[in-house]
Protein backbone atom coordinates (compact mmCIF):
# COMPACT_ATOMS: atom_id res chain seq x y z
CA UNK A 1 0.00 0.00 0.00
CA UNK A 2 1.13 3.87 -0.64
CA UNK A 3 2.25 4.77 2.57
CA UNK A 4 3.68 8.39 2.83
CA UNK A 5 6.56 7.36 4.50
CA UNK A 6 7.61 5.21 1.53
CA UNK A 7 6.74 7.42 -1.54
CA UNK A 8 9.60 9.56 -1.51
CA UNK A 9 9.35 10.33 -5.19
CA UNK A 10 7.25 13.77 -4.44
CA UNK A 11 6.92 15.87 -1.24
CA UNK A 12 4.98 14.72 1.54
CA UNK A 13 1.45 15.34 0.51
CA UNK A 14 0.63 16.73 4.12
CA UNK A 15 3.38 19.46 4.19
CA UNK A 16 3.76 20.34 0.31
CA UNK A 17 1.07 23.07 0.78
CA UNK A 18 0.61 26.02 2.37
CA UNK A 19 -3.00 25.18 3.26
CA UNK A 20 -1.32 22.52 4.92
CA UNK A 21 0.79 22.87 8.55
CA UNK A 22 4.26 21.78 8.16
CA UNK A 23 4.98 21.17 11.99
CA UNK A 24 7.46 18.84 12.53
CA UNK A 25 6.11 16.50 14.71
CA UNK A 26 2.62 16.48 13.19
CA UNK A 27 4.13 15.92 9.82
CA UNK A 28 5.97 13.15 11.36
CA UNK A 29 2.30 11.88 13.00
CA UNK A 30 0.47 11.49 9.61
CA UNK A 31 3.74 9.87 7.88
CA UNK A 32 3.28 6.88 9.54
CA UNK A 33 -0.40 6.48 8.14
CA UNK A 34 -0.81 5.15 4.79
CA UNK A 35 -2.90 6.87 2.60
CA UNK A 36 -6.33 5.90 1.12
CA UNK A 37 -7.07 8.82 -1.20
CA UNK A 38 -4.64 10.95 -1.90
CA UNK A 39 -6.48 14.31 -3.42
CA UNK A 40 -3.74 16.34 -5.87
CA UNK A 41 -4.99 19.90 -7.20
CA UNK A 42 -8.24 19.01 -7.39
CA UNK A 43 -10.80 21.54 -8.71
CA UNK A 44 -14.46 20.90 -9.25
CA UNK A 45 -16.29 22.60 -11.86
CA UNK A 46 -20.18 23.04 -12.32
CA UNK A 47 -20.21 24.61 -15.81
CA UNK A 48 -17.81 28.10 -15.62
CA UNK A 49 -18.18 28.06 -11.76
CA UNK A 50 -15.24 26.57 -10.04
CA UNK A 51 -16.67 24.87 -6.65
CA UNK A 52 -14.03 24.19 -5.23
CA UNK A 53 -10.30 25.13 -6.26
CA UNK A 54 -6.74 23.15 -6.35
CA UNK A 55 -7.83 20.71 -3.19
CA UNK A 56 -4.22 19.09 -1.98
CA UNK A 57 -4.85 16.57 1.04
CA UNK A 58 -4.07 13.05 1.66
CA UNK A 59 -7.12 11.05 3.93
CA UNK A 60 -5.33 8.44 6.10
CA UNK A 61 -6.57 5.20 6.04
CA UNK A 62 -8.13 4.12 9.16
CA UNK A 63 -9.19 7.55 10.45
CA UNK A 64 -11.99 9.51 10.87
CA UNK A 65 -11.11 12.85 8.78
CA UNK A 66 -13.96 15.34 9.05
CA UNK A 67 -14.28 18.24 6.51
CA UNK A 68 -15.63 21.39 7.88
CA UNK A 69 -16.49 25.46 7.06
CA UNK A 70 -19.59 27.72 6.59
CA UNK A 71 -21.97 26.78 4.16
CA UNK A 72 -21.57 26.69 0.25
CA UNK A 73 -17.46 26.47 0.95
CA UNK A 74 -17.73 23.02 -1.10
CA UNK A 75 -17.30 20.42 1.54
CA UNK A 76 -20.24 18.65 0.10
CA UNK A 77 -18.38 18.54 -4.03
CA UNK A 78 -15.01 17.77 -1.96
CA UNK A 79 -16.95 14.63 -0.52
CA UNK A 80 -19.20 13.73 -3.46
CA UNK A 81 -15.68 14.30 -5.82
CA UNK A 82 -14.05 11.27 -3.87
CA UNK A 83 -16.78 8.58 -5.34
CA UNK A 84 -17.23 10.76 -8.32
CA UNK A 85 -20.45 11.45 -7.48
CA UNK A 86 -20.47 14.93 -8.68
CA UNK A 87 -20.63 13.39 -12.18
CA UNK A 88 -24.21 12.93 -11.65
CA UNK A 89 -24.67 16.72 -11.99
CA UNK A 90 -24.89 18.29 -14.96
CA UNK A 91 -22.04 20.17 -16.84
CA UNK A 92 -19.87 18.88 -13.88
CA UNK A 93 -16.21 18.59 -14.45
CA UNK A 94 -13.14 18.00 -12.62
CA UNK A 95 -9.72 18.80 -13.09
CA UNK A 96 -6.65 17.20 -10.85
CA UNK A 97 -6.11 13.95 -8.77
CA UNK A 98 -8.35 11.89 -7.09
CA UNK A 99 -6.02 8.59 -6.28
CA UNK A 100 -7.49 5.86 -4.27
CA UNK A 101 -5.19 3.15 -3.20
CA UNK A 102 -2.73 4.12 -5.91
CA UNK A 103 -4.88 4.82 -8.85
CA UNK A 104 -6.55 7.92 -9.57
CA UNK A 105 -10.30 7.14 -9.87
CA UNK A 106 -10.35 10.61 -12.13
CA UNK A 107 -8.64 9.28 -15.05
CA UNK A 108 -10.04 8.48 -18.55
CA UNK A 109 -12.24 5.39 -18.82
CA UNK A 110 -12.16 4.67 -15.28
CA UNK A 111 -15.53 3.04 -14.96
CA UNK A 112 -17.19 4.62 -11.90
CA UNK A 113 -19.64 1.38 -10.65
CA UNK A 114 -16.46 -0.36 -8.89
CA UNK A 115 -15.21 2.97 -7.40
CA UNK A 116 -18.94 3.14 -5.51
CA UNK A 117 -18.82 -0.06 -4.92
CA UNK A 118 -15.38 0.54 -2.86
CA UNK A 119 -16.29 4.04 -1.55
CA UNK A 120 -19.98 4.16 0.07
CA UNK A 121 -22.08 7.48 0.42
CA UNK A 122 -24.63 7.74 3.19
CA UNK A 123 -26.20 11.25 3.26
CA UNK A 124 -27.83 13.65 5.38
CA UNK A 125 -31.34 12.74 5.14
CA UNK A 126 -31.71 8.37 5.69
CA UNK A 127 -33.04 7.40 2.66
CA UNK A 128 -33.85 4.16 3.02
CA UNK A 129 -35.69 2.40 -0.04
CA UNK A 130 -39.47 1.41 0.50
CA UNK A 131 -38.42 -2.16 0.35
CA UNK A 132 -38.19 -4.54 3.51
CA UNK A 133 -35.21 -4.03 5.83
CA UNK A 134 -33.55 -7.12 4.55
CA UNK A 135 -34.02 -6.32 1.29
CA UNK A 136 -32.57 -2.82 1.93
CA UNK A 137 -29.47 -4.47 2.69
CA UNK A 138 -29.08 -7.17 0.24
CA UNK A 139 -30.21 -4.52 -2.56
CA UNK A 140 -26.51 -3.92 -3.41
CA UNK A 141 -24.84 -7.18 -2.85
CA UNK A 142 -27.65 -8.59 -5.50
CA UNK A 143 -27.17 -5.81 -8.05
CA UNK A 144 -23.35 -7.12 -7.54
CA UNK A 145 -24.57 -10.44 -7.98
CA UNK A 146 -24.87 -12.41 -4.90
CA UNK A 147 -27.97 -14.83 -5.66
CA UNK A 148 -27.51 -17.40 -3.02
CA UNK A 149 -29.96 -16.94 -0.50
CA UNK A 150 -27.45 -18.33 2.63
CA UNK A 151 -25.17 -15.62 1.30
CA UNK A 152 -27.51 -13.08 1.34
CA UNK A 153 -28.28 -13.96 4.78
CA UNK A 154 -24.93 -13.46 5.99
CA UNK A 155 -24.29 -10.66 4.25
CA UNK A 156 -27.04 -8.60 6.10
CA UNK A 157 -26.73 -9.95 9.46
CA UNK A 158 -22.97 -9.14 9.23
CA UNK A 159 -23.86 -5.16 7.90
CA UNK A 160 -26.89 -4.74 10.24
CA UNK A 161 -24.63 -6.01 12.89
CA UNK A 162 -21.41 -3.39 11.60
CA UNK A 163 -23.65 -0.95 11.70
CA UNK A 164 -24.70 -1.14 15.74
CA UNK A 165 -28.78 -2.00 14.19
CA UNK A 166 -28.92 -5.90 14.11
CA UNK A 167 -30.24 -6.14 18.19
CA UNK A 168 -33.17 -3.85 17.34
CA UNK A 169 -34.18 -5.53 13.70
CA UNK A 170 -33.15 -9.48 13.89
CA UNK A 171 -36.98 -10.27 14.75
CA UNK A 172 -38.24 -7.90 12.26
CA UNK A 173 -36.32 -8.28 9.12
CA UNK A 174 -38.90 -8.47 7.05
CA UNK A 175 -41.01 -5.33 7.95
CA UNK A 176 -40.15 -2.10 5.95
CA UNK A 177 -36.97 -0.24 6.76
CA UNK A 178 -39.59 2.87 6.38
CA UNK A 179 -41.48 1.79 9.38
CA UNK A 180 -37.91 2.40 11.16
CA UNK A 181 -37.11 5.54 13.26
CA UNK A 182 -34.87 8.08 11.75
CA UNK A 183 -31.96 7.13 13.85
CA UNK A 184 -32.27 3.35 12.64
CA UNK A 185 -33.01 4.17 9.39
CA UNK A 186 -30.14 5.93 8.65
CA UNK A 187 -27.83 3.32 10.45
CA UNK A 188 -29.89 0.96 8.33
CA UNK A 189 -28.67 3.06 5.08
CA UNK A 190 -25.31 2.49 6.77
CA UNK A 191 -25.97 -0.80 6.51
CA UNK A 192 -26.69 -0.87 3.33
CA UNK A 193 -23.58 1.06 2.21
CA UNK A 194 -21.36 -1.59 4.11
CA UNK A 195 -22.93 -4.89 2.68
CA UNK A 196 -21.00 -4.36 -0.89
CA UNK A 197 -17.75 -4.08 0.90
CA UNK A 198 -16.48 -0.70 0.32
CA UNK A 199 -13.72 0.38 1.94
CA UNK A 200 -14.26 4.27 2.48
CA UNK A 201 -17.62 5.27 3.79
CA UNK A 202 -18.57 8.62 2.47
CA UNK A 203 -21.11 10.33 4.97
CA UNK A 204 -22.42 13.88 4.06
CA UNK A 205 -23.83 15.72 7.39
CA UNK A 206 -25.24 12.06 8.40
CA UNK A 207 -26.43 13.39 12.31
CA UNK A 208 -28.02 16.52 10.74
CA UNK A 209 -31.32 15.34 10.39
CA UNK A 210 -31.12 13.14 14.32
CA UNK A 211 -31.75 13.83 17.44
CA UNK A 212 -28.97 13.96 20.16
CA UNK A 213 -29.27 10.35 20.84
CA UNK A 214 -29.21 9.12 17.66
CA UNK A 215 -26.40 11.69 16.76
CA UNK A 216 -24.67 9.79 19.42
CA UNK A 217 -25.11 6.60 18.41
CA UNK A 218 -24.39 7.09 14.64
CA UNK A 219 -20.85 8.86 16.40
CA UNK A 220 -20.33 6.09 17.80
CA UNK A 221 -20.74 3.78 15.14
CA UNK A 222 -17.91 5.78 13.01
CA UNK A 223 -15.29 5.30 16.28
CA UNK A 224 -16.33 1.50 15.94
CA UNK A 225 -16.20 0.88 12.02
CA UNK A 226 -12.81 3.11 11.38
CA UNK A 227 -10.53 0.09 12.31
CA UNK A 228 -12.21 -1.37 9.09
CA UNK A 229 -12.88 1.47 6.71
CA UNK A 230 -11.61 4.74 6.10
CA UNK A 231 -14.37 7.39 7.05
CA UNK A 232 -15.05 10.68 5.76
CA UNK A 233 -17.47 13.04 7.19
CA UNK A 234 -18.64 16.36 6.09
CA UNK A 235 -20.23 17.99 8.85
CA UNK A 236 -21.69 21.89 10.11
CA UNK A 237 -21.21 20.89 13.54
CA UNK A 238 -18.11 21.86 14.61
CA UNK A 239 -18.45 19.77 18.24
CA UNK A 240 -19.54 16.45 16.08
CA UNK A 241 -16.12 17.09 14.05
CA UNK A 242 -14.25 17.71 17.21
CA UNK A 243 -15.46 14.51 18.86
CA UNK A 244 -15.48 11.82 16.13
CA UNK A 245 -12.67 13.24 14.04
CA UNK A 246 -9.22 12.06 14.07
CA UNK A 247 -8.30 14.41 11.06
CA UNK A 248 -9.83 17.62 10.36
CA UNK A 249 -9.48 19.64 6.79
CA UNK A 250 -11.07 23.23 7.00
CA UNK A 251 -12.49 24.87 3.72
CA UNK A 252 -13.71 28.61 3.06
CA UNK A 253 -14.70 29.84 -0.27
CA UNK A 254 -12.26 32.71 -1.45
CA UNK A 255 -13.13 35.92 -3.56
CA UNK A 256 -14.11 33.98 -6.32
CA UNK A 257 -16.59 31.95 -4.84
CA UNK A 258 -14.29 28.87 -4.70
CA UNK A 259 -13.88 26.73 -2.03
CA UNK A 260 -10.36 26.31 -0.81
CA UNK A 261 -8.77 24.12 1.56
CA UNK A 262 -7.77 26.55 4.54
CA UNK A 263 -6.34 24.02 7.09
CA UNK A 264 -5.46 20.57 7.81
CA UNK A 265 -4.26 18.83 10.60
CA UNK A 266 -5.00 16.59 13.61
CA UNK A 267 -8.60 17.71 15.29
CA UNK A 268 -6.95 18.17 18.65
CA UNK A 269 -4.92 20.56 16.92
CA UNK A 270 -6.89 22.48 14.49
CA UNK A 271 -9.72 23.14 17.61
CA UNK A 272 -7.10 24.11 20.18
CA UNK A 273 -4.69 25.83 17.71
CA UNK A 274 -4.87 26.05 14.37
CA UNK A 275 -2.21 28.03 12.78
CA UNK A 276 -4.70 30.25 10.19
CA UNK A 277 -6.45 33.19 11.60
CA UNK A 278 -9.67 32.16 9.12
CA UNK A 279 -9.56 28.66 10.87
CA UNK A 280 -9.05 30.09 14.27
CA UNK A 281 -12.42 32.90 13.44
CA UNK A 282 -14.34 29.85 12.53
CA UNK A 283 -13.77 27.59 15.16
CA UNK A 284 -14.36 29.53 17.76
CA UNK A 285 -17.54 31.32 15.97
CA UNK A 286 -16.72 34.52 14.98
CA UNK A 287 -17.23 34.43 11.49
CA UNK A 288 -19.32 31.82 9.34
CA UNK B 1 -20.48 37.39 13.80
CA UNK B 2 -19.71 37.65 17.49
CA UNK B 3 -19.88 36.12 20.73
CA UNK B 4 -20.78 38.10 22.81
CA UNK B 5 -22.03 36.64 25.71
CA UNK B 6 -18.75 34.29 25.40
CA UNK B 7 -16.36 37.85 25.00
CA UNK B 8 -18.02 39.27 27.99
CA UNK B 9 -17.30 36.40 30.32
CA UNK B 10 -13.93 35.84 29.26
CA UNK B 11 -13.24 39.13 29.92
CA UNK B 12 -14.84 39.21 33.43
CA UNK B 13 -12.84 36.29 34.17
CA UNK B 14 -9.45 37.55 33.44
CA UNK B 15 -10.34 40.72 35.64
CA UNK B 16 -11.82 38.14 38.57
CA UNK B 17 -7.84 36.86 38.18
CA UNK B 18 -6.46 40.19 38.57
CA UNK B 19 -8.46 40.56 41.61
CA UNK B 20 -7.28 36.94 42.94
CA UNK B 21 -3.67 38.50 42.06
CA UNK B 22 -4.33 42.08 44.10
CA UNK B 23 -5.54 39.69 46.96
CA UNK B 24 -2.00 37.99 47.11
CA UNK B 25 -0.01 41.04 46.11
CA UNK B 26 -1.47 42.58 49.49
CA UNK B 27 -1.28 39.86 52.20
CA UNK B 28 2.11 39.16 50.76
CA UNK B 29 3.13 42.71 51.68
CA UNK B 30 1.01 42.53 54.78
CA UNK B 31 3.03 39.84 55.79
CA UNK B 32 6.81 40.75 55.85
CA UNK B 33 5.38 44.04 57.59
CA UNK B 34 3.43 42.19 60.20
CA UNK B 35 6.86 40.08 60.76
CA UNK B 36 8.84 43.39 61.08
CA UNK B 37 6.53 44.33 64.10
CA UNK B 38 6.09 40.97 65.29
CA UNK B 39 2.34 42.07 65.05
CA UNK B 40 0.46 38.98 65.91
CA UNK B 41 -3.02 39.97 65.34
CA UNK B 42 -2.33 41.56 61.99
CA UNK B 43 -0.74 38.06 60.87
CA UNK B 44 -3.56 35.78 61.95
CA UNK B 45 -5.86 38.79 59.99
CA UNK B 46 -3.14 37.61 57.11
CA UNK B 47 -4.38 34.27 57.82
CA UNK B 48 -7.45 34.37 57.95
CA UNK B 49 -7.73 36.54 54.23
CA UNK B 50 -6.20 33.07 52.46
CA UNK B 51 -9.66 31.82 53.27
CA UNK B 52 -11.13 34.47 50.44
CA UNK B 53 -8.01 33.70 48.71
CA UNK B 54 -9.44 30.27 48.31
CA UNK B 55 -12.80 30.80 48.06
CA UNK B 56 -12.63 33.14 45.37
CA UNK B 57 -10.22 31.11 42.99
CA UNK B 58 -13.37 29.00 43.90
CA UNK B 59 -15.71 31.36 41.89
CA UNK B 60 -13.08 31.63 38.98
CA UNK B 61 -12.33 27.90 38.54
CA UNK B 62 -16.81 27.62 38.45
CA UNK B 63 -16.63 30.12 35.86
CA UNK B 64 -14.28 28.45 33.46
CA UNK B 65 -15.95 25.38 33.73
CA UNK B 66 -19.73 26.86 33.18
CA UNK B 67 -18.04 28.27 29.98
CA UNK B 68 -16.42 25.02 28.67
CA UNK B 69 -19.74 23.51 29.50
CA UNK B 70 -21.88 26.46 27.76
CA UNK B 71 -20.53 27.60 25.66
CA UNK B 72 -17.90 25.21 23.55
CA UNK B 73 -14.62 27.25 23.63
CA UNK B 74 -12.15 26.62 21.12
CA UNK B 75 -8.95 27.85 19.48
CA UNK B 76 -7.98 30.78 21.98
CA UNK B 77 -10.48 30.89 23.95
CA UNK B 78 -9.96 27.65 25.12
CA UNK B 79 -6.32 28.11 25.44
CA UNK B 80 -7.25 31.48 27.63
CA UNK B 81 -9.77 29.67 30.20
CA UNK B 82 -6.94 26.41 30.12
CA UNK B 83 -4.49 29.13 31.00
CA UNK B 84 -6.85 30.42 33.70
CA UNK B 85 -7.62 27.17 35.51
CA UNK B 86 -3.83 27.27 35.82
CA UNK B 87 -3.40 30.29 36.47
CA UNK B 88 -5.64 30.37 39.65
CA UNK B 89 -4.14 27.66 41.28
CA UNK B 90 -0.48 29.11 40.57
CA UNK B 91 -1.82 32.93 42.63
CA UNK B 92 -3.66 30.70 45.02
CA UNK B 93 -0.26 28.45 46.11
CA UNK B 94 1.16 31.69 46.26
CA UNK B 95 -1.06 32.77 48.65
CA UNK B 96 -0.34 29.15 50.61
CA UNK B 97 3.19 30.92 50.96
CA UNK B 98 2.24 34.26 52.17
CA UNK B 99 -0.56 32.21 54.74
CA UNK B 100 2.65 29.95 55.99
CA UNK B 101 4.75 32.64 56.59
CA UNK B 102 1.65 34.41 58.57
CA UNK B 103 1.27 31.59 60.81
CA UNK B 104 5.18 31.68 61.07
CA UNK B 105 5.02 35.06 62.74
CA UNK B 106 3.37 33.96 66.01
CA UNK B 107 5.70 31.47 67.01
CA UNK B 108 8.66 33.43 66.63
CA UNK B 109 10.53 34.80 69.56
CA UNK B 110 9.78 38.91 70.27
CA UNK B 111 13.16 39.20 69.79
CA UNK B 112 15.00 41.75 67.55
CA UNK B 113 15.33 40.24 64.05
CA UNK B 114 18.96 40.14 62.67
CA UNK B 115 19.94 43.42 60.96
CA UNK B 116 19.41 43.24 57.34
CA UNK B 117 16.67 40.71 57.69
CA UNK B 118 13.35 42.60 57.75
CA UNK B 119 14.89 45.06 54.42
CA UNK B 120 15.70 42.06 52.80
CA UNK B 121 12.62 40.07 52.78
CA UNK B 122 10.59 43.40 51.97
CA UNK B 123 12.48 43.76 49.28
CA UNK B 124 12.10 40.15 48.51
CA UNK B 125 8.42 40.36 48.71
CA UNK B 126 8.43 44.16 46.93
CA UNK B 127 10.71 42.08 43.99
CA UNK B 128 8.13 38.98 43.92
CA UNK B 129 4.88 41.38 44.13
CA UNK B 130 6.21 43.56 41.22
CA UNK B 131 6.41 40.39 39.21
CA UNK B 132 3.60 38.62 40.10
CA UNK B 133 1.67 42.29 39.19
CA UNK B 134 3.26 42.70 36.22
CA UNK B 135 2.84 38.93 34.80
CA UNK B 136 -0.82 39.32 35.27
CA UNK B 137 -1.15 42.59 33.48
CA UNK B 138 1.01 40.45 30.63
CA UNK B 139 -1.68 37.75 31.24
CA UNK B 140 -5.01 39.66 30.92
CA UNK B 141 -3.29 41.77 27.72
CA UNK B 142 -1.94 38.26 26.17
CA UNK B 143 1.34 40.21 26.29
CA UNK B 144 3.83 37.47 25.04
CA UNK B 145 7.05 39.34 25.05
CA UNK B 146 6.38 40.58 28.39
CA UNK B 147 5.96 37.10 29.69
CA UNK B 148 8.86 36.17 28.25
CA UNK B 149 10.93 38.33 29.94
CA UNK B 150 9.85 38.67 33.27
CA UNK B 151 10.63 35.45 34.73
CA UNK B 152 14.53 36.30 34.55
CA UNK B 153 13.80 38.54 37.35
CA UNK B 154 13.42 35.84 39.78
CA UNK B 155 17.37 35.79 40.09
CA UNK B 156 17.32 38.92 41.60
CA UNK B 157 15.29 37.42 44.68
CA UNK B 158 16.80 34.36 44.45
CA UNK B 159 19.87 36.71 45.15
CA UNK B 160 18.20 37.97 48.41
CA UNK B 161 17.46 35.01 49.35
CA UNK B 162 21.07 33.94 49.42
CA UNK B 163 22.16 37.05 51.25
CA UNK B 164 19.42 36.11 54.38
CA UNK B 165 20.42 32.69 54.18
CA UNK B 166 23.97 33.64 54.83
CA UNK B 167 22.80 36.62 57.48
CA UNK B 168 20.89 33.70 59.30
CA UNK B 169 23.38 31.35 59.03
CA UNK B 170 25.60 33.52 60.91
CA UNK B 171 22.77 34.46 63.58
CA UNK B 172 22.41 30.61 64.28
CA UNK B 173 26.56 29.94 64.57
CA UNK B 174 26.19 32.79 66.97
CA UNK B 175 23.41 31.94 68.78
CA UNK B 176 22.52 28.28 68.57
CA UNK B 177 20.21 28.62 71.33
CA UNK B 178 17.47 29.90 69.35
CA UNK B 179 17.54 27.23 66.67
CA UNK B 180 13.73 27.23 66.43
CA UNK B 181 13.48 30.82 66.17
CA UNK B 182 15.90 31.08 62.88
CA UNK B 183 14.40 27.95 61.48
CA UNK B 184 11.55 29.61 61.11
CA UNK B 185 12.70 32.64 59.89
CA UNK B 186 14.78 30.25 57.25
CA UNK B 187 10.72 29.34 56.26
CA UNK B 188 9.94 32.76 56.28
CA UNK B 189 13.03 33.11 53.50
CA UNK B 190 12.36 30.15 52.19
CA UNK B 191 8.46 30.81 50.95
CA UNK B 192 9.41 34.08 49.44
CA UNK B 193 11.91 32.38 47.45
CA UNK B 194 8.72 30.29 46.31
CA UNK B 195 6.46 32.63 46.45
CA UNK B 196 8.59 33.91 43.32
CA UNK B 197 9.19 31.17 41.11
CA UNK B 198 5.39 30.53 40.95
CA UNK B 199 5.46 33.38 38.71
CA UNK B 200 6.83 32.27 36.34
CA UNK B 201 4.27 29.72 35.90
CA UNK B 202 1.97 32.77 35.25
CA UNK B 203 4.06 33.77 32.56
CA UNK B 204 4.23 30.36 30.66
CA UNK B 205 0.82 30.33 30.83
CA UNK B 206 0.47 33.65 28.97
CA UNK B 207 2.73 32.38 26.12
CA UNK B 208 0.55 29.46 25.85
CA UNK B 209 -2.63 31.55 25.57
CA UNK B 210 -0.86 33.62 23.12
CA UNK B 211 1.14 31.08 20.66
CA UNK B 212 -0.14 27.67 22.25
CA UNK B 213 2.97 26.98 22.93
CA UNK B 214 3.36 24.73 25.90
CA UNK B 215 6.97 25.46 27.33
CA UNK B 216 9.08 25.52 30.86
CA UNK B 217 11.11 28.36 32.11
CA UNK B 218 13.84 26.58 33.71
CA UNK B 219 13.96 27.60 37.04
CA UNK B 220 16.74 27.67 39.74
CA UNK B 221 14.37 25.34 42.53
CA UNK B 222 12.45 22.22 42.18
CA UNK B 223 8.36 22.52 43.61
Amino acid sequence: MLTLANDLSRPLPMVRTGAVPAKEEEAAEIQTLPVKIDIRGLSIFYGKFRAIAEVTMAIPAHQVTAIIGPSGCGKSTLLRALNRMTDLTPGAHAEGDVILDGENILGPGVDVVPIRQRVGMVFQRPNPFPKSIYDNVAYGPRLYGVRKRVELDGIVERSLKQAALWDEVKDKLQQSGMALSGGQQQRLCIARALAVEPSVILMDEPASALDPIATLKIEDLMQQLKSEYTMVIVTHNMQQAARVADYTAFLMIDGERAGRLIEYGPTSRIFTKPEKKETEDYVTGRFG
Amino acid sequence: MTRTALDERLCQLVAEVLTLGSMVEQSAKDSVAALRHHDTAWARKIEARDQLINTHRFTIERGCLALIATQQPMAHDLRILAAVLEVITDIERMGDYIKGIAHIIPQLHPEPLPRHLPDRLDSMAEHGNSMLHRALTAFAAGDEQAARAIPAEDDLVDELYGEVYHELAEGLTAHPESVDHYTRLFWVAHNLERFADRVSNICERTIFTATGEIMEFSTSGGD
